[in-house]
């Protein structure tokens, strides 16, 4: 078997765009969770994402209006929860389970009239050079916009984080709410902010596997990646930089199961769907063994809450 | 005007009227998301609600549905109470049902008193030993329940995925992805005749009763509950934290097991792929309804039980997505959560008053 230089490209290509939901989706709830707030709903937005993003490039054919309206659907369904943890001080696990079920039941009610419909061709970009360039064609080409906003994105994270002085607020307010409101700072309206920035990118990442991905609608077609972006947050110890190896390693995984499925390996297919999952755990394990390590970016407060007698 | 002040005590009545408020708000923004999606909202809610319930055998499918979101919430009770999150009971129940229809199939055609009760003890093992993982983990590795035990879902239903296509396929089933019919010896003995209802329901009402005594009237009861309300007394106190992290896992591991063989010896008889409508995820917001209280899990599983039963007469009537259910279940878990904000604050109404300057 004499391997294809050009094949590896593709499935380079191919790996990197598999990552891109879990990259929109972690550097999103790594912002909500910088700030103190531990959003599980992750799941819950990425599916209202899809589903709103499918049906509104459906009735418009506007690209525009499907991807602002899935990255609004998710806000509107994260406003529910910072109201709630925020406002009313509920618990932080237990909404935010509650918006991933509520958010898989509404999406399966809005889309009823929407499964079997083919999606819209989505524009690619400089599909031309894809071809021409062997190796690096495929990889670096012919993506979608929202591919290369993705691999922007964790770079970007990472200098608002650091260098930035709303970085730092947010940071601060993670870290200690209690002294950030004592210097002034509106504790509230930054949660508010970080979590309605969080949910609006994982609207982001639901849109792109029903347009781009897998452009159809189907029940459930997040498939637990919101889950494992939730996984990806901790296992890059809330570094953005961390959160893109992170998923690219999972896209390669996800990638290479379905490789190993098609080559007729003699592993059941099970086994392989199932290493993912595994691989989460393993990696787990591994980071938060030292507890150092994890304790050095861990924002302080995560998941507390936080009232302020008025 | 209306002024908000933090409460240092609240009035008892106020934890039972709240879940009763937080069902009547669903009732009416499920009614509002009816009306949305354009069905006639009263219609709708009576589909969902009242036709499910109007006959025996929509009671008997109700006791059906509730008994194994009693078992598994009464198991993640234990767990709650002492801010230990297992979120993983639908994998605890998947591989109980795996575990027990093992053994199951391999008394194929036995005939002995001895097969349910291994068939039982098997299922509440499994389900007690899956959970163990994600409990050990987090008490040696320090890693996060949460995320562990749900990545275990995924893993045992791909685990029961392929045991159901592959090795324990039935050998005359034309390839169907499920096992034999157990043999009758196997099967939990049905109640009513001409009805579904099985004695499960005993064991989720025994489980009630064992709770209630485990939690309200010894030690270890208390002791869960400390740890739950402030990790640093419980330690001040000398409680071992980690045998308590184990414990409260096994307890609703087992109870979660039992679930799933109360399934497949009950209604389902035999292992296929969906042996659970995700029974193990519901069962958290029965838990939280029941205000993690046994006496009050008992009814919170009735109410959610009818969110399934109601999602699937709906579906009939009206063509709604089955999904529907969960809409309904999350928002009385928003809203649930939403008026324990009466709980620990007092709104107080001043009148409208005007500006004095």
């Amino acid at each position: 078997m004499n391997i294809d230089i050009n094949f590896i490209g593709i499935l380079i290509g191919a790996i990197m765009a598999s990552s891109v939901p879990l990259i929109l989706a972690a550097s999103g709830e790594l912002i909500t969770e910088r700030s103190g707030v531990l959003n599980l709903g992750v799941e819950g937005m990425m599916i209202i994402g899809a589903i709103s993003g499918f049906a509104l490039m459906v009735i418009t054919d506007n690209l525009f209006f499907a991807i602002i309206g899935s990255m609004l659907s998710g806000l509107l369904l994260s406003f529910i929860f910072g109201f709630l943890t925020q406002s009313l001080i509920t618990n932080h696990v237990a909404t935010g389970l509650a918006l991933t079920i509520f958010g898989i039941g509404l999406s399966a009610m809005i889309g009823k009239d929407f499964v079997g419909i083919p999606g819209k061709e989505f524009p690619l970009l400089l599909v031309n050079l894809k071809e021409r360039i062997p190796f690096f064609g495929p990889i670096f080409f012919g993506h979608s916009v929202i591919f290369y906003f993705a691999f922007l994105l964790p770079f970007v994270t990472n200098y608002f984080l650091k260098k930035t002085k709303i970085g730092l607020i947010v940071r601060a307010v993670g870290d200690s709410p209690i002294s950030a409101s004592n210097q002034g700072i509106n504790v509230l309206l930054v949660r508010y902010c970080c979590i309605l920035y969080g949910g609006a990118m994982c609207g982001l990442a639901g849109a792109y596997l029903s347009l781009i991905y897998t452009p159809q609608w189907i029940e459930n077609m997040t498939a637990g990646r919101g889950w494992i972006a939730l996984a990806l947050v901790v296992f890059a110890t809330w570094s953005p930089i961390k959160v893109l190896i992170g998923a690219i390693v999972f896209g390669g995984i996800t990638i290479l199961q379905l490789h190993m499925q098609a080559m007729g390996i003699r592993i059941p297919v099970q086994f392989l769907s199932a290493l993912p999952y595994i691989m989460t755990i393993v990696v787990l394990v591994i980071i938060s063994r030292d507890s150092r390590k994890i304790k050095l970016n861990t924002p302080t407060s995560l998941g507390q809450m936080f009232y302020k007698e008025k | 005007m209306i002024k908000i002040e933090k409460r240092n005590e609240a009035p008892n009545s106020i934890y039972f009227l709240t879940p009763v408020l937080a069902i009547f708000l669903t009732l009416i923004s499920g009614a509002l998301i009816f009306f949305i999606l354009g069905f006639k909202p009263l219609e709708a809610l009576k589909f969902f609600f009242i036709t499910p319930i109007s006959d025996l055998y929509g009671l008997s499918e109700l006791l059906i549905k509730a008994t194994p979101l009693c078992l598994i919430a009464i198991g993640l009770s234990f767990c709650f109470k002492s801010n230990n999150w297992n979120i993983g009971a639908e994998g605890q129940l998947t591989f109980g049902g795996i575990v027990g229809g093992g053994v199951a199939l391999l008394f194929y055609n036995h005939d002995g008193f001895y097969v349910l009760p291994s068939i039982i003890l098997a299922g509440a093992i499994g389900g007690m030993v899956f959970a163990m993982i994600p409990a050990i983990l987090k008490v040696y590795f320090n890693t996060n329940e949460i995320l562990v035990s749900l990545m275990l879902v995924y893993v045992s239903k791909l685990l029961l995925d392929y045991l159901v296509v592959g090795p324990w396929s039935n050998p005359e089933g034309f390839n169907f992805p499920e096992t034999r019919q157990f043999s009758e010896s196997a099967r939990l003995p049905i109640l009513i005749e001409g009805l579904r209802i099985h004695a499960g329901i005993f064991i989720a009402l025994i489980s009630v009763f064992l709770a209630w005594i485990v939690l309200y009237k010894t030690y270890l009861g208390f002791q869960i509950k400390v740890s739950g309300l402030s990790l640093k007394t419980a330690k001040y106190a000398g409680y071992k934290g980690k045998t308590m992290i184990l414990l409260v896992f096994m307890v609703s591991g087992a109870c979660a097991g039992l679930a799933g063989v109360g399934e497949i010896t009950g209604p389902i008889g035999q292992l296929h792929r969906m042996i659970s409508p995700d029974y193990g995820f519901t069962a958290i917001i029965v838990a939280f309804l029941g205000r993690l209280n046994p006496i009050g899990i008992v009814f919170a599983s009735l109410i959610v039980a009818l969110t399934y039963l109601g999602a699937e007469t709906a579906q009939i009537f009206l063509q709604v997505p089955k999904y529907t259910g969960q809409v309904f279940q999350g928002m009385i878990l928003f809203f649930l959560l939403a008026s324990d904000f009466l709980i620990f604050f007092k709104i107080k109404f001043l009148g409208f008053k005007k500006y004095e300057y």
